[in-house]
This record gives structure tokens, sequence and C-alpha cells, in this order.
């Protein structure tokens, strides 16, 4: 499938060209820092609801897991390591990252898209106004910000779940609990996850963007566009992930 | 130095999308001040030759010039200085959605001047009048008709007193009434401000009412040109057929190719 190799190809080359760009940009005046504003709460402050949601949920079930799991050796004691490390080095900054493709980098696809078919984009550049500049910049620097934001929200809550499963639930004590929550965590733990955070904030947002900056054929094209932007995401959140754990740790 | 007799002299200009040729050896020169209409059935290059113009799209060979400056040849900084001739009216308007009708008008006043607050105030109320608009500066795009977002679309395309206005297909999918107060406003525009203006429509009446010219483009080329009233007595078989809207003719030979997309750059 030759067809199938062409495209992958050039979807890469546009990627690596908008990356480009965008890096050429961001020092450029004018600095628009209200846009900025506008899309770190679009992208981070909107998606508060649902990644703690989440959080809560996965930090629950997994308390349940590791219990299960550990008693089968006699390691009961130990889920809380196991709750807030598989959270904060993993769970959180993944789950987060995908959520917010689904919600945020949708968004941008969207409408960045509907932006390119109704001409806005060309509108931009007739009056002297780069398009990556003006929308893509913005969004993209929301995304790397506020998504190691979203996580340390996600660590904590994802925590609090598996405490309270624990607790009151499964008649943990609290003290010990939360001694063995943070005993085994050292700061390169939250760290990494921070730093996994901000590179799938910057992939979604600037996959988004790309998805919609380069879609033609109306509203067909437009719901393309806002599908590719969560399914190209969501992948290239896995396969980031799997790299930089490799990487880092 | 005398005034010069060519604003925008293009030659040779060929583009292709793929395997589908668009424009395929365009000649043509405007003069200043001049109003030109092209026509052309749907496909048949129109917008895309305007996007070249403006350097929006880059020709595959041949070239553009205006003010004696090859378009193509300008890289990303120059062009941006380049574009401050230029205004343009999309075919939908092309306004952003997210703004007011205010901040739609300013925009390019807040881009391209270092006008004050005050002054871009006067000239977008001023712009508005031009295009026989008022009161609507706090409206979003979504709260107008098709006919008043086109003229939103002009104010703003005037709005920097740009030397040459492209309009691109202002009044399709306009009711006749819309389309009458449209072309004299492009008229009365043209006559007021001293612009050089290219307007692409299909629609021959507004092209005669527009026009101080009209060029007709045919797969790709520039087929018949001429001031309307002799433009309306060509023999050219292909004009006569698009002056009287019949079906059957040389230009309905081929089947009709599908609309190019526009690549984004």
């Amino acid at each position: 499938m030759p067809n199938a190799f062409e495209r992958f190809f050039t979807e890469m080359g546009r990627f690596v060209q908008l990356v480009g760009r965008i890096f050429a940009w961001t020092p450029r005046p004018p600095y628009d820092v209200r846009e900025l504003f506008r899309q770190m709460v679009k992208v981070g402050f909107n998606s508060i609801p649902v990644v703690f949601l989440t959080a809560m949920f996965t930090g629950m079930v997994m308390a349940l897991q590791m219990f299960t799991v550990l008693r089968r050796i006699n390691a009961e004691s130990f889920v809380g390591s196991g709750v807030s490390l598989s959270m904060v080095r993993e769970l959180a900054p993944v789950l987060s990252g995908l959520i917010v493709a689904g919600r945020a980098g949708s968004a941008m696809g969207a409408e960045l898209g509907t932006m390119r078919v109704t001409e806005q984009i060309d509108a931009l550049e007739v009056m002297a106004t780069d398009p990556v500049h003006y929308l893509v910049v913005p969004r993209v620097w929301a995304g790397t910000i506020m998504l190691p934001l979203l996580v340390v929200l996600a660590n904590g809550v994802g925590i609090l779940g598996g405490y309270l499963v624990s607790v009151v639930l499964m008649g943990a004590n609290p003290v010990t609990y939360t001694d063995r929550s943070f005993q085994f965590m050292d700061l390169n733990d939250v760290l990494s996850g921070l730093l996994k955070a901000a590179v799938f904030g910057f992939l979604l947002a600037a996959i988004g963007c790309q998805q919609g900056f380069y879609t033609s054929g109306g509203a067909e094209g437009v719901g393309r566009a806002t599908t590719s932007a969560v399914v190209v995401a969501s992948i290239a959140i896995l396969l980031a992930d799997f790299f930089l754990t490799r990487l880092l740790f | 130095m005398p005034e010069p007799t060519v604003k925008i002299h293009i030659r040779d200009l060929h583009k292709s999308f793929g395997p589908k040729v668009v424009l395929d050896g365009v000649d043509l020169d405007i003069a200043p001040g001049e109003s030109l209409a092209i026509i052309g059935g749907s496909g048949t290059g129109k917008s895309v030759l305007l996007k070249h113009v403006i350097g929006l799209l880059r020709p595959d060979s041949g070239t553009v010039e205006v003010d004696g400056v090859a378009v193509e040849r300008l890289g990303n900084r120059e062009i941006t200085e380049f574009r401050r001739k230029f205004g343009m009216s999309f075919q939908e308007g092309a306004l952003f959605d997210s703004m007011t009708i205010w901040q739609n008008v300013a925009f390019p006043l807040q881009r391209l001047t270092k006008m004050s607050r005050k002054e871009i105030d006067e000239r977008v109320k001023e712009c508005l009048d031009m295009v026989r608009l008022e009161g609507v500066e706090e409206k979003l795009p979504s709260q107008l008709s098709g006919g008043m977002r086109r003229r939103v679309g002009f104010a703003r395309a005037i709005s920097h007193r740009p030397e040459i206005l492209l309009f691109d297909e202002p009044t399709t999918g306009l009711d006749p009434v819309t389309t009458a107060l449209i072309d004299e406003v492009i008229v009365d525009l043209n006559d007021r401000l001293k612009t050089t203006t290219v307007t692409i429509t299909h629609d021959m009446e507004s092209a005669f009412r527009i026009g101080d010219r009209i060029a007709m483009i045919h797969k790709g080329k520039i087929v018949a040109s001429a001031p309307p009233a002799e433009f309306r007595h060509l023999e050219d078989p292909r004009v006569q057929q698009f002056i009287h809207g019949r079906a059957e003719g040389p230009l309905s030979d081929d089947p009709e190719p599908g609309r190019p997309a526009t690549p984004g750059r």
C-alpha cells in the first residue's frame, strides 16, 4: 500500500515542519498573552472536572486491584506504595494526556479545521498575520504548561482515591497507609511524570492544530480532522510514553 | 516619472494540484485603477488565480508581478510587507467568528498600522459606512445575514486603504437584490478609493456591472478579454455560451472538474 506510506510520511513531514515553525515564531513579538491565557483556561481549567473524575476512580480501582493481588503474597501493607507510585509515574500523566487529547486536542482540530475550510486562515495570511504564530503558538504552549498542572491535581486526587478505598472500605490503618504511600517515592518519580505530561501536552496540541491546519474538503474534512486529532495524538502519547519511560528511568 | 501602465502582470502561469492541471498558461495584465471582472465556470481556476496574485499559492512555473515585483520570489518576511498593498474579500466573507464585527474590521489596522484606538474607531465606522452598514459593531458574524457578512468582509478588506482590492465571488449564493447592492458597493469602492480591483464571479450580470473590462477563464487559460460593451458581442462560442447560460456548447464538452482544495503551505 504505497498510499498509506505516502500519507504517513506526508503527515510526519508536516508535523516536523509545523514544530519548526512553532519554535521559530515563539520568540517573536507581538506576544499575545491574553490569547495564551484564554487557551490555558480552555485546555487546563475546563479539563479539571474530567481529570478529577478519572484520577479519583483510577486511584480507587488501583487500590482494589492492589489489595487483591498483594494479598496473595501477603504484602497488603504495600498497597499505598503501589497506588501512589503507579499514579505519579505512569497513570496520571498518560490518562490525563489521553483525556485532554480527546477534549482539547479534538476541539483544536475542529476549530482550526473550520477556520481553514471557511478561508479564515487565508484571511489571516492576507492580513500579514502568520497563522502559526497567531493560532498554533498559544495553543501549543497552553497545552505544554497546563498538562503538568493537571497531572499535579491528578496525582493528589488519585492518591486520595486509593486512600479512601483502602481506609474506609478495606479497613487499612490510616497512618501506616499514608506512610507507605510516600515511603518509597522520591522527587524524581514526580518530576519525571510531570516531564512526561509536558511532552504529552505539547504533542496533543501540536497534533490537534496540525490536523486542523491542513484540513481540506468542507464539513466532512473538519470531521476527519477532529477524529484524527484524537487518534493520532493518542497513538503519539502512547509511543512517547514508552520511549520516555525507557529513556528516563 | 510616468504613471506605470501595468499594476499586475501575469505571464504563462501554470499550477497543478496532483495530476489536476488548474492553471495552464495564464497571461493577463491589469492596469492601475482598473476594475477587472474575471468570469468562468466553477472549477476553472478563478480563485486559484487570485490566490497567486496575493501569494497564498506559489506557481509551478510562470510569473506574477505586482508593481514590477515578482511575487513568487518573495521570502516570508517580504511577502508580509508586500501584502499591505492588498485587501481581499473571501467567498463567504471569512470573518473571524469568535470576534465582533468591530474587532474583525479593526484587525488589519491593529496588525498593519500604528493607528491609535481612536483613529481605528473612526476608520472602522467610516469603512462600515462605505459598505452601507451601521450599528453592527458589537454583533458577532453569526448574527448577520450572508449579504451583510460579505459587506463586513469588504469593510475589513478596505480598512487599511489598500492599493489593490481582490473580491473572490462576492455575490455567490445571494439573492438578486443583495447582489445588485453588493455590485454597487464594489463599483463605489473602486471609484472612491481609486483602487485597482479584481473581482472573480460567475454571475454575468455582476461582471457587466462591476467591470471596466471582463476576462473569461476556461481550462486554465484566459480565452477572452474586452470591455463589457464589446465583450457582449464577441463571437467566441464559449463566451456566447457563458453569457447566455446555455447548457449545450463548447464549455460543456468536458464534465465539470471538481473544485480544487486549497492546501495550506
